[in-house]
């Protein structure tokens, strides 16, 4: 690691305000930042973590019965209290990674990064969920902008991320083994006003939304709807995991099951 | 999954790394290490209670959980096997959760209470769980035992509280202590003789005693 300056504020506000000098960054859980420090990927003059904020912990319901999420709650803390509220949302926290790291890696953490093989994205895009930062709230579909890139500007945290909860929902990894990365994830919603299907693990775009999948799914929610249809592998991430045809055909597997897993 | 990760190098952190790297050409080794350690005030004192003592040290913000236990406090029950959290040999508890001290910088746990394998029994007094992988030979070379136990421990604990696992049917049931959950709940750590059968009915063995 290259050295750093280390501030733990208390507040957003102190955060925001630590944040305000050239070059810092944020720290929540670190279970990818830390690495990455360690391989000397990223060279911080500050680290400013964010694990000592109480308003940024925890999950509650809020008066519109969405379930608001605090930026630094633990993937375990989701696992566990989102469990009644929102059971595929609990089911994707509870395989991130293994146990330890869940117990310090957060969702602010894993969105704001963007990982293009993160399964939390997909679940945010596919609920059509709000990220809440300091200063403004953003809509998921605004909000991620291809490989490691979102709408957060320089020195903004996500306090919160709010999820509309769905009718029926499921999500779906075809996990890489090694990693428990998603090889390919596919995070199905259904809403009284259609379905959203998102994708991640494919794409060197990052998560998207199959939006012919959606179609056809609002249309008849049954695994029987998606039959011929089909994602193109251009653009798809091949690696020696997988080819892009490989995670496009997965795409379609993947989509099936979460429908009949949600149905 | 790695896609070139993009990221550029700062010029002005660049230009001191490498004006100590020169500095450091053709001095000992131990002088070469102390020019490198202190670049600038980035150190930082923190007190943390470890086994329920408290300890306070002066470390390098650099310094993980981790190497704060084995390299300042000599704690050396804590292994370090891979550093990067793939492996789960320096599994630790704080604040009664389990982590991996190797993602953990130790300036992040001020005021943390930490528990390593050194607090929870001594040879003359082991803790059940050591006591069970004793008897059903749950190691091989035990490098990863630590670890093992730690997290062991920990599974029954976050079974208890009801914490559902990937492998539970039913997320608001009580869970049942399987072979599946236990498996699911230490896939975290590894063990490279493969003493995963008798790991496993050691953790089944404490499991069936505390019931």
């Amino acid at each position: 690691m290259y050295a750093f300056d280390f501030e733990k504020p208390t507040t957003v506000a102190e955060a925001v305000a630590a944040l305000a000098d050239d070059e810092a960054q944020p720290l929540s859980g670190g279970q990818t930042l830390i690495p990455t420090l360690k391989q000397r990927l990223a060279m911080p003059s500050k680290l400013v973590s964010l694990t000592g904020i109480a308003e940024m912990q925890g999950v509650c319901t809020n008066d519109a019965g969405q379930l608001c999420i605090g930026g630094a709650t633990p993937h375990a803390v989701v696992a566990a209290e989102a469990a009644s509220k929102y059971p595929a949302l609990s089911a994707l926290a509870s395989n991130i990674g293994d146990p330890a790291v869940r117990n310090r890696g957060t969702i602010g953490g894993s969105v704001a990064n963007n990982d293009p093989a993160a399964c939390y994205p997909s679940a945010v895009l596919a609920s059509g969920a709000t990220v809440v930062t300091n200063n403004r709230e953003i809509a998921a579909d605004d909000y991620f902008q291809g490989l490691f890139s979102t709408a957060l500007e320089e020195g903004e945290i996500i306090t919160e991320v709010r999820f509309p909860v769905p009718q029926a929902a499921n999500y779906q990894k075809f996990v890489q083994p090694a990693s428990r990365f998603a090889l390919v994830g596919v995070f199905v919603a259904k809403f009284a006003d259609g379905v959203r299907v998102a994708v991640t693990g494919a794409s060197n775009d990052g998560v998207f939304r199959w939006t012919e999948a959606e179609k056809a799914l609002s249309a008849n929610f049954s695994p029987d709807a998606l039959n011929g249809l089909s994602v193109s592998a251009d653009g798809m991430i091949g690696d020696l995991h997988g080819t892009p045809e490989y995670r496009a055909h997965l795409i379609a597997v993947m989509t099936k099951r979460a429908v009949a897993a949600a149905s | 999954m790695s896609p070139a990760i993009n990221f550029e190098l700062r010029r002005r952190t660049f230009i001191a790394g490498t004006a100590v790297a020169a500095v450091t050409v053709g001095m000992s080794r131990k002088a070469a290490a102390q020019t490198a350690a202190p670049v600038g005030a980035e150190s930082t004192t923190v007190f943390l209670t470890v086994n329920g003592e408290g300890r306070e040290l002066t470390v390098d913000n650099r310094t993980t959980l981790l190497d704060a236990l084995r390299e300042h406090l000599q704690l050396t029950g804590t292994k370090k096997g891979c550093d990067h959290g793939q492996c789960g040999a320096c599994t630790c508890t704080v604040n009664g959760t389990r982590v991996n001290s190797c993602l953990s910088l130790a300036v992040m746990h001020d005021g943390d209470e930490v528990e390593t394998i050194e607090g929870i029994g001594a040879p003359d007094a082991m803790d059940p769980m050591q006591t069970a992988f004793v008897e059903n030979d749950g190691f091989q070379c035990g490098y990863c035992t630590p670890g093992q136990i730690q997290s062991a421990r920990a599974v029954l604990d976050e079974i208890r509280a009801g914490i559902p696992s990937h492998v539970t049917d039913d997320l608001t049931a009580e869970i049942t202590i399987t072979d599946a959950e236990i498996r699911e709940r230490m896939s975290g750590n590894i063990c490279r003789c493969g003493a995963y059968a008798n790991i496993l009915a050691a953790i089944t063995q404490v499991a069936e005693d505390q019931a």
